[in-house]
């Protein structure tokens, strides 16, 4: 599944129009503990967090996530978008919470493993 | 209820296997007390973020409550690093925990919003280098 | 939802006493950050977590969260089994990630209460409180 068809499907709100979201969408994780994503996570999955800081986008940038999903109307630090514009790791955000958002994402047909 | 209660409990920095245990503790009076679950559920919340800011950042403190028929008041004091900005410090999501703490689920810079979110009223008192003193207050509605 | 159809959803187990499984919960709060689940989960609900320790107990007695699932097969030590078990809370493993986990129970039908979450002051906060 592509990026923007999940962006389209789920209102999200992009946070870095300047990049390319036509990228394939690999699976979801969900975590908001950064050593368990670099442990766990699987290239080309997309990333639904609450944490807003900016390690996140290098460890989205690290095991090449297909990008980040901010839960509860999160806002990223002006850092963390600049980061995320140079690293190329689109950021993106939802009114939902980790449950109701990852619930949505599985009913669309993306899985962890 | 027509009968009040006070008391005191002892907060160590660092010791993080018995952290909670004085917002435990408070809570258990509260319950024995037959205060509405609601309110008990917001000072339990509130004393526990405040309980963890005293064992994350400082290096002992204490944490007295009283409550009356009125009102439930919890003080918050200890000794630490203080708050150098108390406004910055009540913003949601700004935080100087360190990545150990954060790793623990904790220090993601909303304990302070989340205290008065939760409480009627809410006074933050720091020195730098000395500690810090919380005080909020929690009306009992009838 | 009872915790027993929860456990077969999750093909989880039960680490903490058994009497316990009665409970049932109404909603799903889900997050590694205590800060907030203590800030945004309902009273009574379901937390999803894949931290282990004892904070993780002590959270959901002041929160009144009924009931705890571990993911990705963590399990809390010894000491803060026995603290869940004196608060009466039960604890869940499953071996499913976050992510799976879930989706299960949301394909379920289980939601986050979340009223809580439309009215954060997260906004509000820079606008002078």
């Amino acid at each position: 599944m592509e990026l923007q068809e999940l962006i389209n499907s789920l209102s999200l709100e992009v946070k870095t129009p300047e990049l390319d979201l036509h990228r394939e969408v690999t699976g979801g994780y969900a975590s908001d503990l950064l050593s368990d994503v670099i442990g766990n996570a699987h290239k080309g999955n997309i990333w639904v967090t609450l944490q807003v800081h900016l390690n996140i986008v290098a460890v989205a940038s690290l095991k090449e996530l297909a990008g980040i999903i901010l839960v509860n109307s999160r806002n990223p630090d002006a850092d963390t978008l600049k980061k995320a514009n140079a690293e190329k790791i689109p950021v993106l955000t939802s009114t939902l919470p980790t449950f109701e958002l990852v619930g949505k994402l599985y009913a669309l047909g993306l899985r962890c493993r | 209820m027509g009968n009040g209660a006070d008391g005191i409990f002892f907060l160590t920095g660092k010791d993080f296997n018995n952290a909670g245990t004085a917002s435990s503790n408070l809570k258990a009076v509260l319950e024995r007390m037959g205060i509405a679950q609601d309110i008990i559920r917001r000072t339990a919340i509130a004393a526990f973020e405040a309980e963890m800011n005293v064992v994350i950042y400082a290096v002992a403190g204490m944490m007295k409550y009283r409550v009356t028929d009125t009102e439930i008041s919890v003080t918050v004091q200890d000794m630490g690093q203080g708050i150098p900005n108390i406004d910055l410090a009540m913003t949601e999501g700004y935080s100087t925990a360190p990545d150990h703490i954060r790793a623990m689920g904790f220090g993601s810079g909303m304990g302070l919003p989340n205290i008065k979110k939760n409480t009627d009223n809410l006074s933050v008192n720091s020195i730098v280098g000395e500690g810090t003193t919380l005080e909020f207050v929690i009306q009992i509605k009838d | 939802m009872s915790l027993d159809e929860i456990r077969d959803i999750l093909n989880a187990t039960v680490i903490t006493h058994q009497a316990s499984l009665r409970n049932s919960v109404e909603s799903v709060y889900c997050a590694d950050l205590m800060s907030d689940v203590l800030s945004f989960s309902d009273s009574g609900c379901l937390l999803i977590t894949g931290l282990t320790n004892a904070q993780v107990i002590r959270t959901a007695e002041m929160a009144a969260i009924s009931v705890i699932v571990f993911v990705q097969g963590k399990r809390p030590a010894l000491q803060t089994i026995r603290l869940a078990d004196e608060k009466d809370i039960p604890l869940l493993v499953t071996d499913l990630p976050m992510f799976d986990a879930c989706g299960r129970l949301f394909e379920k039908g289980l939601r986050s209460q979340s009223a809580s979450i439309s009215r954060a002051p997260i906004v509000a906060c820079h606008e002078g409180c």
